[in-house]
């Protein structure tokens, strides 16, 4: 137990956490870059096309890790905000800072390659329905944590908003995953769930797992070189970061 | 855990439960209307509007696939493989996706004898993705 916490205090410690991580993110850069060209090449290449779909159904390959990702940052949002209004952690304020764009970014993508795949399977690119609806929703959530951080220069207060923000929106994340089977929707329901069977086909099912697994380890790295970014900027002050512009200066 | 932040953690529990309670509300409250469209049930139920532009949506049914000789004019029975089913007239191109004992999603008006008259018409795909050769082994079922 002391060890969890002692790492807890420490990733608290910007210090600690800029010097600790450098590492990481070319890792992760490597391995999210690798799992992400062999899912795209398996699934736009290898991969059969879909019985009825024919190729517009790999679109897929890059739409469903783009949205589940969208989702998963929101929710790591929502976590960090509550570790920041309950233990005053400045580190997951930073957290927020750095992966709201990154979210914006994932949902934005996951937006146009569903509206790219609707055209020609659906026959429209946007149909008002719960699901797409509530993307659209997480879009302007991940825009309204990004423009209430800028409308709020005390650093302290605006962290605390963006928190609240962060925590009251997650209850949007149940109602997209299952905007599907609540509601009535053009859109089809999950083809991966955690109770049944893949009702992909395994040849098709390995390369979305390779792309979704890819673009988690990479969002991972690009969220970690964000906070380091982040770190800095907050940080600039103080004499470590002094030390690290001197050297860099040289 | 200190008093303060055990009195934190409490604010953020209740804030939390709150708004899922309100947006759950609201979301039970609009069921209805947050529906994208009218199932054949509702549609031969008469829960409907009639002469309105509605959506409704089922399965394209086996065998009523209809192309009239000239134009584009076409008509197919929707269900919803349970008993329900109304008949549909479209005048127009097709979705690529479109065929019998596929999903589809028409946008247009019933009239009174419960005949649909679409506007437009959608194909719903399903969560079924599949290589071809393999459909013709049984999961055409």
């Amino acid at each position: 137990m002391g060890s969890i916490k002692d790492v807890f205090h420490r990733m608290g410690s910007p210090r600690f956490f800029y010097h600790g991580s450098s590492l990481w993110v070319r890792g992760l850069y490597i391995g999210g870059t690798l799992g992400l060209i062999i899912g795209s090449f398996w699934g736009l290449a290898l991969a059969p096309p879909d019985k009825y779909q024919g190729d517009s159904f790999r679109i897929m390959y890059i739409h469903v890790p783009s949205a589940h990702l969208a989702e998963m940052v929101y929710f790591a949002c929502a976590v960090a905000g509550f570790v920041y209004v309950v233990w005053r952690m400045k580190m997951a304020d930073v957290f927020i800072a750095a992966a709201a764009p990154v979210g914006a970014i994932l949902t934005l993508l996951s937006l146009a390659s569903g509206i790219l795949w609707g055209m020609p399977t659906w026959g429209t690119g946007w149909v008002w329905d719960m699901r797409t609806t509530s993307v659209l929703v997480l879009l302007f959530l991940f825009f309204g944590l990004i423009a209430l951080r800028q409308a709020i220069p005390r650093l302290d207060r605006a962290a605390y908003s963006v928190a609240i923000l962060a925590l009251v929106g997650v209850v949007n994340i149940p109602i997209i995953k299952y905007s599907v089977e609540w509601f009535t929707t053009l859109h089809q329901p999950a083809s991966i769930t955690f109770t049944n069977e893949p009702t992909i086909e395994t040849s098709m099912l390995w390369p979305l797992l390779f792309n979704t697994t890819g673009l988690y380890i990479f969002i991972a790295g690009v969220i970690l070189a964000a906070m380091r970014v982040e770190v800095l900027k907050r940080e600039q002050a103080t004499e470590w970061v002094r030390d690290i512009t001197r050297s860099m200066q040289r | 855990m200190r008093p303060i932040r055990r009195q934190r953690l409490a604010v953020v529990l209740f804030l939390l439960f709150g708004s899922a309670l309100t947006i759950g509300v609201v979301l039970f409250a609009l069921q209805e209307n947050i529906d994208l469209f009218y199932e054949p049930q509702k549609i031969v139920g008469g829960e409907a509007p009639i002469a309105k532009r509605i959506r409704a949506g089922g399965m394209v049914e086996k065998g009523s696939l209809d192309f009239k000789p000239e134009g584009l004019g076409v008509s197919f029975v929707l269900s919803d493989l349970r008993g329900s089913r109304f008949e549909v007239r479209y005048e127009g191109l097709l979705p690529g996706l479109f065929r019998e004992g596929q999903g589809v999603l028409v946008v247009g008006q019933l009239d009174a004898s419960r005949v649909f008259y679409a506007k437009e018409v959608l194909a719903k795909h399903d969560e079924n993705y599949m290589p071809p050769e393999l459909v013709d082994m049984g999961a055409e079922s």
